[in-house]
């Protein structure tokens, strides 16, 4: 490490000021000047670094400055380095990276509504975060009070592109959706059939809730990390405790991690066997979503068994889990992965079975590999489309560096691959989850909680069903947080649809938005 | 004289600031006797069903059952208020009343509407379609309403069917704390809506605002933005609740006020 850093001053002088590792698996690289272009780029392209979130925090009161923070991966290393940079109060602004990193557009952008610090050369500075029509404020600032009411709506004032040229139409849909689907609105812009291109405006559902973890006790917290997006509540309660363990130093007993595994799992084939199903459905094959959703229903009566929640709410807790598992549950856990893992085969045999559906799914909605590491697409998606990206087998977390599963990968990048993704997902997860199941669950299954001390950081990355989930945390005094940031993959996934779409049949979109899958209260918070 | 003034200002401010501070009393002081009761008042539209306060009272005063039906047409019939009286080391002795209500007061314009609904649900009452709006959700109560249509709960059994556009809709099921960018839409779609109309609010957030409340980007709960009909409380409210709640709002069910065993 310290060659490494050697490295990064002779290159970079004194704009590299120190390093410091936080814990085994986070290094925080400390920097002089916002303009952080260089190093990224040449970490980029020294290391195959990986930019995996953006972010800000307010430490005006305490340093006197803005931070920016940029987290990066690199290739076949367990760590994570944190690149921090400070922003000036007299001058909040700072270089922007976007026009050489797409993937960081929205991130940048909402710094920019949440913290009022411009991100300078932005190609697109528009608001994303706060809408159109919100006054000058900047919610995430320390000087701006939760419960702050603001001024009443006035009316719609975004301005989408204008699309012109014979015959092209534009046809804007939400953010209320013919179906029972959360809130966003598409603007599409059609010539024909075909789509020229998508505009997309999210946000609808933007309740506040990175602010409201600074106001919660740490204990309460944990289910309003539940609540980030319901069908991921396990991997965003798991991904905010893990982060105050890290900072608590605590060891979470096996049993606990074993427990978490198994049901991080079970909700990855929940979600994995609804979509599967709603990819049928949007395609006109209902029978086989008739199935799926038989199946899911399995699941979350199996969840509910052992968690007491449909869900999976209410079970993870900071130091382990909120109850352990009696012989009566265990049989139900064992015999349920059995009784799914039968009837998963002749579902997929049966949607294998039709061909005019595979005939709709195949080479509907690309997103070409290129694109995908361009946009920084994760998940799902992302290895549909080459990104060979898992934090189970990059940042082991829980139980996973106990047992061995294969991350499929795919070049093609259409939504019959991004089928072909989940279908190997839950095939690998029943794997895990039958040598999970088959371990001795005994001991504790969760220790007491130490007290947390101030002033502390910690990441934490869970792989969700659709992706990497973020959480980075700065504690505060009496058991609460100054800041916490969250990253739903679903935010850095956005983009990818737009890629996506564009060439399609306006039909077609349905089962391309379904095959990403994306989660509106996990990007708009 | 001098001595006088001297006294005077070595002794100093000696007047206590009560009531703007506490006053100060002795531990042995006898004051107002206390017949050892305490009052525990639990909101079920503000509850996301943890069950922490069951474990924290290990002498069983909060237990936890596998009631599910509370959907209700009143909102202060979610507001429990109930008095223990205490054993000598404040531990729960016995239940004693249980009361409902509390809460914001019903003004009249309100239940004159609602009577007018009442007989809105006997024209409704057999066929439904229903617009959902996610209002601002988690989309944890779009999980449990999309599982309405699985051959499970089947909810097409009791001729209720999902409406694609607010005009073909006799009600609107609403979740999420209202968000300041969802107001307008949801205001949109429920007055693209027909005549005789009745609105649902689903969930912890869509009762009250739940555990996001209200803040700079959340109005809080429904009824914050439309007149609501039934609550269904849950985080989220499980399928049967749901079917229950809907039920109920068309007056083909009847409110469950599930009684807690009083004195």
């Amino acid at each position: 490490m310290s060659t490494f850093f050697e490295a990064l001053q002779q290159k970079f002088g004194a704009q590299v000021q120190s390093m410091s590792a936080e814990r085994e698996q986070e290094v925080y690289l400390h920097v002089g000047d916002p303009d952080i272009r260089a190093l990224v780029e040449y970490l980029r392209n020294e290391f195959q670094a990986r930019l995996v979130t953006v972010f800000a925090e307010d430490r005006r009161s305490a340093e006197g400055v803005f931070f920016n923070y940029y987290v990066l991966e690199g290739k076949g290393d367990p760590r994570y380095l944190i690149v921090r940079a400070p922003v000036r109060a007299d001058h909040p602004e700072f270089p922007s990276l976007s026009a050489q990193l797409p993937a960081v557009n929205w991130q940048e952008r909402e710094i920019q509504d949440w913290f009022g610090l411009k991100a300078a050369g932005h190609p697109n500075p528009r608001r994303v975060a706060l809408h159109d029509n919100w006054p000058d404020v900047h919610p995430l600032r320390k000087d701006f009070p939760l419960e702050t009411l603001l001024p009443p709506f006035e009316g719609e004032r975004h301005i989408y592109r204008p699309a012109l040229g014979e015959g092209v139409f534009q046809v804007p849909v939400g953010p209320v959706h013919a179906g029972t689907i959360e809130p966003g609105h598409f603007n599409f812009a059609v010539a024909g059939e075909p789509i020229l291109y998508l505009q997309l405006r999210m946000f609808y559902t933007h309740k506040g809730t990175e602010k409201l973890f600074e106001k919660l006790p740490i204990p309460k917290a944990v289910f309003l990390a539940e609540s980030i997006s319901g069908d991921s509540s396990f991997s965003h309660g798991t991904a905010f405790c893990q982060a105050i363990e890290r900072v608590a130093q605590m060891e979470v007993p096996l049993r606990a991690r074993i427990m978490r595994t198994i049901l991080l799992e079970l909700e990855r084939i929940c979600n994995h066997v609804a979509d599967i199903g709603a990819i049928a459905t949007d395609v006109g094959f209902v029978i086989a979503n008739a199935h799926a959703s038989r199946l899911k229903e399995m699941l979350a009566s199996l969840n509910e068994q052992l968690t007491g929640n449909r869900l999976l709410r209410g079970m993870v807790c900071v130091g382990g889990v909120r109850r352990g598992w009696d012989a009566v549950q265990l049989v139900s856990l064992r015999a349920a992965i059995d009784a799914f893992a039968s009837e998963f085969q002749d579902l997929i045999a049966l949607i294998d079975s039709s061909e005019s559906t595979r005939d709709r799914l195949e080479l509907t909605g690309v997103l070409r590999p290129e694109k995908a590491r361009d946009l920084g697409i994760v998940g799902v998606a992302g290895r549909a489309s080459g990104m060979d990206l898992d934090v189970r087998r990059d940042h082991p977390y829980a139980a996973y560096g106990r047992y061995s599963f294969r991350v499929p990968v795919y070049q093609i990048g259409d939504v019959s691959h991004r089928m072909q993704v989940r279908v190997d997902e839950v095939n690998e997860s029943l794997g895990i989850l039958r040598s999970a199941a088959e371990e001795s669950l005994h001991g504790e299954f969760c220790t007491q909680v130490p007290p947390i001390s101030a002033d502390r950081c910690a990441l934490s990355a869970v792989e969700g069903w659709r992706g990497e989930i973020i959480h980075w945390i700065r504690t505060g005094p009496d058991n609460h947080l100054e800041r916490c940031k969250i990253n739903d993959p679903s935010l850095n996934n956005w983009p990818a649809l737009v890629e996506a779409v564009q060439g399609n049949i306006i039909a077609d979109f349905p089962v391309i938005n379904k095959s990403f899958n994306l989660s509106y209260s996990g990007t708009d918070r | 004289m001098f001595k006088i003034i001297q006294k005077t200002i070595r002794t100093g401010i000696v007047t206590k600031a009560y009531p703007a501070e506490l006053a100060h009393i002795s531990e042995h002081f006898r004051g107002r006797p206390s017949n050892d009761s305490r009052e525990v008042t639990v909101d079920y539209g503000l509850c996301v069903f943890c069950g922490l306060c069951a474990e924290a009272s290990s002498d069983k005063a909060v237990r936890i059952t596998q009631e599910f039906e509370l959907a209700t047409k009143n909102r202060r019939n979610l507001v429990l208020t109930a008095e223990y009286t205490l054993n000598a080391d404040r531990t729960h002795r016995q239940l004693g009343t249980v009361r409902r209500g509390s809460g914001s007061v019903e003004t009249d314009a309100k239940i004159v509407g609602q009577k007018a609904r009442e007989t809105i649900h006997k024209v409704l009452g057999r066929s439904l379609a229903i617009r959902e709006v996610d209002a601002g959700s988690c989309n944890g109560c779009e999980v449990e309403i999309v599982a309405l249509n699985n051959p499970i709960h089947d909810i097409e059994r009791f001729g209720i069917q999902f409406a694609a556009s607010p005009r073909h809709a006799d009600m609107l099921l609403v979740t999420g704390p209202v968000t300041r960018n969802m107001e307008l839409a949801l205001l949109k779609t429920y007055r693209a809506m027909p005549e005789p109309k009745v609105v649902v609010a689903v969930g912890a957030c869509g009762i009250s605002g739940g555990i996001f409340g209200e803040n700079y980007a959340s109005l809080g709960g429904v009824d914050k933005v439309l007149p609501v009909d039934v609550y269904i409380p849950g985080c989220p409210p499980r399928p049967q609740a749901l079917i229950h709640g809907i039920l109920l709002a068309v007056g083909r069910l009847g409110e469950k006020l599930y009684h807690e065993r009083g004195r």
